[in-house]
């Protein structure tokens, strides 16, 4: 077996008894990335020296006591790195190397992981594809031809073909968990403030969470405990005791009361995707938890809500990109308008021009009642949805994605068809509640991702569901041919 | 037709916190260009801003001077537009929840009370600060600025007068010194100040079409540009003409306003709660505690002198215009008998030196119980009035103590009277046209003779003494 397979838990034990080293486990990663990136493309930095480096120091030093200590982590080009390009994949800040650290990647190095590299997302994290890349696309390792999904689709891609033990992702309308659902992985989507946002280059502020992409449901757990917790830094991020997840990684859903919400197995839900998802709940159901049909009415506005939510923080967020402090500045120009406009033009792709442009529409006098206030009603009752739903089930189970993978290509000309790939993700962060995406069968050899949803801060009922389910199943340990 | 004209009032005073509102760097002013700054303030990717909590309590604490009602929520907003002295590109502010609202200020019109509404008040961050050199084809940008904490009071149209405008700004200025939470200073930009100006037909209760002023540098230059502006649209509203709605720009030199920008290029600020940040919910035991906590503001203290020390009305508002006036003259009394001679000395002597010298009170070289003994060595003969003036300038210019400088300089009042007998008799020898005149019931010649005594003593005699004897001489 290639080191590079290995998962967290598994590399820790064997640096525990210094079976292994951080170094031969780097170098193994490494040498995976040469043999595969060409085809999958995952990573837009690859900081290999400084990874041998780390590596080599963390042996040296000898302490594995922690769980990450020694392992190899890729690390969305979202997440400011220091003294590490940090791009979001957009021209506009190709040359943009932070000089502090977010707080996620300031706790792994402290956990003496060790970051190999920055991994490809559509600009900005805006999109599902991880074709708005300002740079190139990632291909799905289980289909190159196909899509890994997005934002997160370099870190998802990266650990499903073995080219990092874990990443980190970040999800703002599914970002995170419909990648993992597209590359056969486990992505983790924590509730919003339960992970600090410092650092995380923002795309919409209210819905944006930084959270794992692994290879177990075990690695889940441990990466968030990892980053988890309230930051001084980050007024947004709750000040709430933070559990030990590995004490949810418990084999019981006895007596669990799960909903299953209709509109989500609707129309425009892919039949071998439905029939994936019943027959989870049907695992389930055999381990001792009860699946009833629920009904969260409010879903099918929460797509449109986003779209007027999400664009118009960005139109703000991405407003001090203009070529003045740091990034890429255009040349030529004639005055400080024309260098505005002219960086902007060239620095940003058509999927950000167009947030941008919608979010400044819904933002402008005369319109603000009508989208951005409404949009912030239709909010409320998604939310409402889920409250209500929470008073009797402990966690609701759903597609991640309407269908699995789709071609390279296939939706890059039809921008809402491209947003209906979030269409089950997007009520949660609407919600501001955590989710999962974890493996749970394939249609036509491609990875279906089962999502299992859960309470404000109740990540550790959404892992032990997670867990038990994967440990019933065998769906994880199931590897793309490359 | 007569008309009336309506002012109201922005005006934006930078907060004396040590940091930044929404990170920990430094507020000092001056300091190299972009050494102020972190990655938060220069508003780099994936940075937050953190609320800092003393620029609430201040902002709160001029809310509660200025008589405004707290709500107990209120939140920050995005104020979105581009410029290079705004590295977010938005500016964090606060839109439809401030702070504070309904608040007032008391200004003096014709000797009666008149209070002007305060509309609202909002805590926001400022911006960096445009350097445009000379002939160069760009221009440079300082953000040690960008992010240090403002609040902005806005007044309610009940300003009538460019008079009025400027008591009001005194006013304001007098009372956030006094509580500490600015510094107020005008040439330092920690205090700034737009106008809006529109006339209407007297008796009207529709407001005319109004005319924003920017480039205000000084109170001066506030009252200045409103007479101006006032005067332009009253001939413009005389002739038949219409005012148009547009931002204009004082020019200083020429003592004229100019045409800014038109309403039409107003821009759309796209204004949205901050994600950011979260509501701020505030404590009302916090509220009434700074409530609580608030000095004795100048209202207040002009009545207090008055009851208390028995000063006259204009004394008590000269002395308590400023805290750091005030704060000096009480130490005074507080060691002196009698206020309203502390009044004089402070009033007369003490802001003159201060106006010709362009000194403030806090750069007075010398302390409060200096002034004080020297008041004392008046009392008792030690030096005269006349001399004490010298020895006072003396004190300004180099800080020392009276006595020493009464000893250094020979300044003792001559109180002996042989010695005095001695030149009193000199002057009647070299005097006989004064000394007939005097005899003579012209009560003056006895003045000159005083005059000639202390001349000859170069004024350190006592002059009383000096009065008695020559009378006496004289029979």
């Amino acid at each position: 077996m290639n080191l590079s397979e290995l998962t967290i838990h598994e590399a820790h034990e064997l640096l525990s008894k210094k079976e292994i080293s951080s170094e031969e486990l780097t170098k193994a990663v490494l040498d995976r990335i040469d043999k595969v990136e060409e085809d999958i493309k995952a990573f837009l930095t690859i900081d290999k020296e400084r990874a041998l480096e780390i590596s080599k120091k963390v042996d040296k030093e000898g302490d594995f006591s922690n769980p990450l200590a020694g392992i190899p982590v890729a690390i969305k080009d979202n997440i400011c790195t220091k003294d590490l390009k940090t791009t979001c994949a957009s021209k506009i800040l190709a040359n943009f190397v932070p000089p502090y650290d977010a707080t996620v990647c300031e706790k792994l190095k402290s956990e003496k992981a060790v970051i190999i590299g920055k991994t490809n997302m559509d600009e900005f994290a805006m999109g599902s594809s991880t074709e708005n890349s300002g740079f190139f696309a990632t291909r799905n390792p289980w289909d190159v031809d196909r899509v890994p999904g997005g934002s997160s689709g370099g870190s998802a891609a990266a650990v499903a073909a073995d080219e990092c033990i874990f990443a980190l992702g970040s999800d703002t309308g599914g970002s995170i968990r419909q990648p993992a659902s597209y590359c056969g992985v486990v992505g983790l989507k924590p509730t919003y403030g339960r992970v600090s946002r410092y650092g995380l280059v923002a795309y919409a502020s209210s819905l944006d969470q930084i959270g794992p992409i692994t290879k177990d449901v075990r690695d889940c757990a441990i990466v968030l405990n990892a980053i988890a917790g309230w930051d001084e830094k980050d007024s947004t991020s709750v000040n709430l005791p933070v559990p030990d997840f590995t004490k949810s990684l418990v084999e019981d859903v006895k007596g669990m009361k799960m909903g299953l919400p209709k509109e989500y197995l609707g129309e425009g839900i892919e039949p071998e995707v439905r029939e994936a998802v019943l027959s989870a709940a049907r695992v389930f159901e055999n381990l001792g938890a009860s699946v009833e049909e629920i009904s969260l009415p409010h879903t099918e506005y929460a797509l449109w809500a986003y779209y007027i939510i999400a664009p118009a923080e960005a139109s703000s967020n991405l407003a001090r990109y203009d070529g003045i402090r740091y990034g890429v500045r255009a040349k030529d120009s004639d005055d400080l308008i024309d260098l505005y406009k002219k960086t902007r033009s060239e620095g940003f792709g058509r999927e950000v021009k167009r947030r941008i442009m919608l979010g400044t529409y819904a933002l402008s006098s005369g319109y603000y009642d009508a989208y951005y206030l409404k949009a912030q009603k239709v909010r409320t009752l998604v939310k409402a949805d889920f409250d209500r739903a929470f008073e009797k089930y402990d966690v609701i189970i759903a597609p991640t994605a309407p269908t699995p993978a789709f071609r390279i290509g296939e939706k890059t000309g039809d921008p809402l068809k491209m947003y209906m790939s979030d269409v089950c993700t997007i009520p949660v962060n609407m919600a501001g509640l955590p989710a999962i995406s974890i493996p749970c069968g394939f249609s036509g050899g491609l990875p279906v991702g089962l999502q299992i949803i859960g309470k404000p801060f109740d990540e550790a009922t959404v892992i032990r569901a997670a867990y038990t389910f994967e440990q019933a199943t065998d769906f994880n340990t199931k590897k793309p041919a490359l | 037709m007569e008309f009336e004209t309506v002012i109201g009032l922005e005006v934006h005073v930078e907060l004396l916190t040590k940091s930044k509102v929404f990170c920990s760097c430094t507020t000092e002013f001056g300091g190299e260009v972009n050494t102020h700054c972190c990655p938060v303030c220069l508003g780099m990717p994936g940075v937050l801003p953190v609320l800092n909590k003393k620029a609430v309590e201040y902002a709160i604490k001029a809310a509660l001077a200025l008589n405004c009602e707290i709500p107990e929520f209120s939140k920050f907003d995005r104020k979105n537009y581009f410029y290079p002295d705004l590295p977010k590109a938005y500016q964090i502010s606060q839109y439809d929840l401030p702070l504070a609202r309904k608040g007032y200020i008391e200004i003096e019109v014709d000797g009666k009370p008149k209070r002007i509404g305060i509309n609202r008040i909002h805590l926001e961050e400022d911006a960096g600060k445009l350097i445009h050199e000379e002939g160069k084809s760009y221009s440079l940008v300082d953000l040690n600025r960008t992010g240090v904490p403002l609040i902005e009071i806005v007044s309610e149209p009940d300003i009538r007068t460019p008079e009025e405008a400027w008591l009001y700004l005194n006013k304001l200025k007098t009372i956030l010194q006094y509580i500490e939470v600015s510094d107020c200073k005008m040439e330092e930009g920690s205090l700034r100040c737009d106008t809006n100006i529109s006339l209407r037909p007297k008796g009207s209760d529709k407001f005319g079409t109004k005319v924003e002023l920017k480039n205000l540098g000084s109170f001066r230059a506030v009252r200045r540009s409103l007479e101006y502006e006032e005067r332009r649209q009253r001939e413009i509203l005389e002739q038949g003409g219409v005012i148009v709605q547009e931002t204009r720009r004082w020019d200083e030199a020429r003592g004229i306003t100019i045409p800014l920008r038109s309403k039409e290029e107003a821009h759309d600020y796209r204004y949205f709660p901050d994600p950011d940040l979260v509501p701020i919910v505030i404590d009302r035991e916090w509220v009434e505690k700074l409530k609580s906590e608030l000095p004795e503001l100048p209202d207040a203290k002009k009545k207090r002198y008055m009851e208390e020390y028995g000063l006259p009305a204009y004394d008590a508002g000269v002395l308590t215009a400023s805290k750091a006036l005030a704060n000096f003259f009480e130490e005074c009394v507080s060691q002196y008998h009698d206020p309203k001679t502390v009044s004089n000395w402070v009033m007369s002597e003490m802001l003159g030196i201060l106006n010709e010298t362009g000194r403030e009170v806090d750069e007075i070289p010398f302390k409060p119980e200096q002034l004080v003994k020297m008041l004392k060595m008046i009392d008792s003969g030690t030096i005269s009035g006349k001399i004490a003036k010298e020895v006072f300038r003396d004190m300004f210019d180099t800080g020392k103590d009276p006595e020493a400088i009464v000893k250094e300089k020979g300044l003792t009042q001559i109180s002996d009277e042989k010695e005095l007998e001695k030149i009193a008799k000199k002057v009647i020898e070299e005097n006989p046209k004064s000394v007939e005149d005097y005899k003579k019931g012209k009560e003056k010649a006895l003045g000159f003779l005083v005059g000639q005594v202390m001349k000859e003593t170069r004024g350190k005699a006592n002059p009383q003494l000096v009065n008695k004897i020559l009378k006496e001489l004289l029979g």
